[in-house]
């Protein structure tokens, strides 16, 4: 499904993405972990189509169409999700209006019939009960005084909304309690499918025991250095990411 | 005369487009001459006549006003028409009636209220009045509004059928003296809605009127009076639009209101002046008085206003809260984009007992436009218990506009409770990128993230105008990311 070749990217004229290869097909979980600035966000920005960072080299290829050339807006049309890090507020706009507005967008993309009030409601209520998000809070705007768990969790009832084709968790579980944890992660597990694909980028090892990952990469100093199953995540738990730095510079 | 303006009419347009009706017009120029023309051409009786006179020379005694926060070329009042009046082919009794030229004006505008003017048997039907050039055109449902003893008919036509409630009401909220573009007004003003709820009964559909400017040349002086006797409610809309020109067109109406015991009027506006163009060339000034007084006790009076257009918006929209337990409120949406400018916002009075006000305003500045907000809250001494929330919030779109704010709050009476908030803020990058990133695209995003920061005061206009301006809003934001 996804397909990187040679990627490099920079930010203000400082290169954070040295040639990074992945391939991911439907139906797989792949997690990216690295110590910090190992380009890790910057990877999960530059593929949803952040305009600030400049990809220099390299190429991605997204069920065969080039990602690179498509804007933001039409990449997320196309099926590909970010669950933010850092989840932005956005006043006066209800979550269920933004939802609505966004699912509308997708289909006129796809050339499908608008999606009737009814159909809507509906979709709501089910996925709310399948990420056990609160109702109260969908009413209200956009993350407006949410507490970090509640965005998080918000992200990920947004993905069950949306029903992306490739979803990017950009460090979910950052400034979650062991409950919230458990919640997002049964929600992702649900929403997980033969058809879809998951990255999820943290840097513990501690999600992963919810999400269990069929591959693990390990990003540093801008490249993927070294891959493995779900084992790998063990070891860089066990020892830290030292090891893998010294393994590289030997 | 006309052949004149025939050949102006005949420039190309756009949104803004002229219509092709024979107009019979003053020559330019403000002298008492014009005056009785314009009295006598509307055959008006003599203490009307009186009175315009009187509002015309204390008018020379005064200066034009320089303390706002905006910059415009003066006016020229000499050069300028002070009347203009489309020729109407015979007496109207109904839409399908009126000057088809001017249906198909209409139909242009595409106003939604027209539309369901139309479908006869819509459960919410609106009773419009429509100016063209000062000059009232049509004014529909007069016969179902006066089974209730409701009057709403044309400011002249009241002079003419109801002189005992013009002489009683015109003038008592804004006199003459208030300020220099009132007594302009009060001179020259031609036409505009007058309206009269009796006591008890509450007006069964929305009032409205559609302000256009036609002619070349033509200053508009419209004068809307609305009182509401005792136990009665009124909910008015006011629309306006005018064609593109490269020169600019006064717009200088006052509108006064009057709401007796426990009555309550709402009247809410949605103006789209021309703006002028990108680089700030031509555009309306809309200079305008309005105020509304709670007579007597529990009145209400909410101003609700969605302005988008004018190069120049120039506007306090108050209540006096005279009456016991009176309530005021203000909720405005003021918009400038490209080289627009504003100054607009409320003053609420506090004289009585027991009285609140209210007043949300919204600001939106975008390209290299200013927007200012100047409200004033003065409890007078004997205004026991007053209470105010104010909230004034800016949005700045671009890196090149302003937005201003000058409060004035005078307390009088240490009983008074005045709250006030302020925010300032822009569109985030982030949340444009939030909203890309879930397929909405930029034009859209901004449509979102406004209709948002706008909520407060779009909710408060009646349905049919607040699509319109969600929309309007829309429209006007295009092309200002930045």
């Amino acid at each position: 499904m996804l397909s990187i070749k040679n990627l490099h990217a920079s930010i203000d004229g400082k290169e954070i993405l040295r040639g990074i290869n992945l391939e991911i097909k439907t139906g797989e979980v792949h997690a990216i972990m690295g110590p910090n600035g190992s380009g890790k966000s910057t990877l999960a920005a530059v593929l949803a189509g952040r305009s600030e960072y400049e990809v220099t080299q390299g190429e991605v290829l997204y069920n065969g169409i080039n990602l690179l050339e498509l804007e933001a807006e039409d990449r997320a049309r196309e099926g590909i999700f970010l669950a933010f890090q850092y989840p932005i507020e956005i006043p006066g706009v209800s979550n269920i209006n933004f939802l609505k507005t966004a699912i509308s967008e997708i289909r006129a993309y796809k050339g499908l019939e608008p999606m009737a009030a009814k159909d809507f409601l509906t979709l709501l209520k089910e996925k709310q009960e399948l990420v056990e998000i609160d109702r109260a809070l969908i009413s209200r705007s956009i993350n407006e005084g949410f507490s970090g768990g509640e965005k998080k969790r918000n992200e990920i009832f947004q993905m069950a909304m949306l029903e992306p084709k490739l979803s990017i968790l950009d460090e979910t579980d950052s400034g979650l309690d062991i409950d919230a944890l458990r919640i997002v992660a049964n929600g992702v597990n649900k929403l997980k499918s033969e058809e879809n694909a998951t990255v999820i980028i943290t840097h513990y090892q501690r999600l992963l025991d919810y999400i269990v990952p069929d591959f693990v990469h390990v990003l540093y100093n801008g490249q993927i250095v070294k891959s493995g199953s779900k084992d790998l995540a063990l070891e860089l738990e066990e020892n830290g990411y030292d090891y893998i730095k010294a393994e590289v510079e030997a | 005369m006309n052949e004149v303006l025939e050949q102006k009419i005949n420039t190309d347009y756009k949104y803004g487009f002229v219509t092709d009706i024979d107009a019979d017009s003053a020559p330019k120029g403000l002298n008492e001459d014009i005056i009785r023309f314009i009295s006598a051409k509307k055959n008006e009786p003599e203490w009307m006549l009186t009175y315009r006179l009187k509002a015309f020379r204390h008018w020379l005694t005064m200066e034009e006003p320089n303390w706002a926060h905006v910059s415009y070329p003066k006016p020229d009042f000499q050069d300028i028409i002070y009347y203009s009046a489309p020729k109407p082919k015979k007496v109207l009794n109904s839409l399908d009636e009126v000057d088809p030229e001017l249906l198909k004006t209409f139909q242009k505008l595409g106003i939604s209220i027209l539309e369901q003017e139309r479908l006869s048997g819509v459960e919410s039907r609106i009773a419009l009045d429509v100016i063209v050039d000062s000059v009232s055109v049509k004014t529909t449902f007069k016969a179902t509004l006066a089974e209730k003893g409701i009057i709403f008919c044309s400011f002249g036509e009241a002079i003419q059928e109801h002189p005992e409630l013009v002489k009683k009401y015109m003038s008592t909220v804004v006199p003459y003296t208030d300020n220099f573009y009132a007594a302009l007004n009060s001179a020259v003003f031609t036409d505009g809605s007058f309206c009269y709820i009796p006591k008890g009964v509450r007006c069964p559909m929305e009032l409205s009127t559609y302000f256009r400017i036609e002619a070349a040349g033509t200053g508009q002086f419209e004068r809307t009076l609305i009182i509401a006797d005792e136990d009665s409610y009124v909910s008015y809309l006011e629309g306006c639009t005018a064609p593109m020109r490269d020169e600019n067109q006064l717009h200088a109406a006052v509108v006064e209101l009057v709401a007796h015991k426990n009555a309550q009027i709402k009247y809410s506006t949605v103006q789209n002046w021309y703006p002028g163009d990108k680089q700030g060339k031509g555009g309306v000034f809309n200079f305008v008085t309005k105020r509304g007084i709670c007579l007597e006790e529990n009145a209400k009076i909410s101003w609700t206003q969605v302005e988008t257009g004018s190069a120049i918006t120039w506007k306090y929209p108050s209540v006096i809260l005279k009456g016991d337990n009176s309530i005021g409120e203000f909720y405005s949406v003021a918009l400038t984009n490209n080289y627009q400018q504003a100054d607009t916002g409320t003053k609420m009075i506090h004289i009585g007992r027991n009285t609140k006000s209210t007043i949300i305003s919204k600001g939106i500045s975008a390209g290299f436009s200013n927007n200012s907000y100047r409200g004033l809250v003065r409890i007078a001494k004997g205004a026991e218990n007053a209470r105010n929330f104010s909230q004034c919030d800016s949005l700045l779109m671009s890196d090149q506009c302003g937005a201003h704010t000058f409060p004035y709050i005078e307390i009088k009476n240490n009983t008074a409770i005045v709250e006030h908030e302020a925010t300032t803020s822009k569109i985030g990058e982030d949340q444009l990128f939030y909203c890309k990133q879930r397929g909405i695209d930029n034009e859209k995003a901004i449509g979102l993230i406004v209709n948002g920061y706008c909520k407060d005061v779009l909710s408060q206009l009646p349905m049919e105008f607040a699509v319109e301006a969600q929309k309007l809003l829309e429209v006007s934001l295009e092309g200002s990311v930045g």
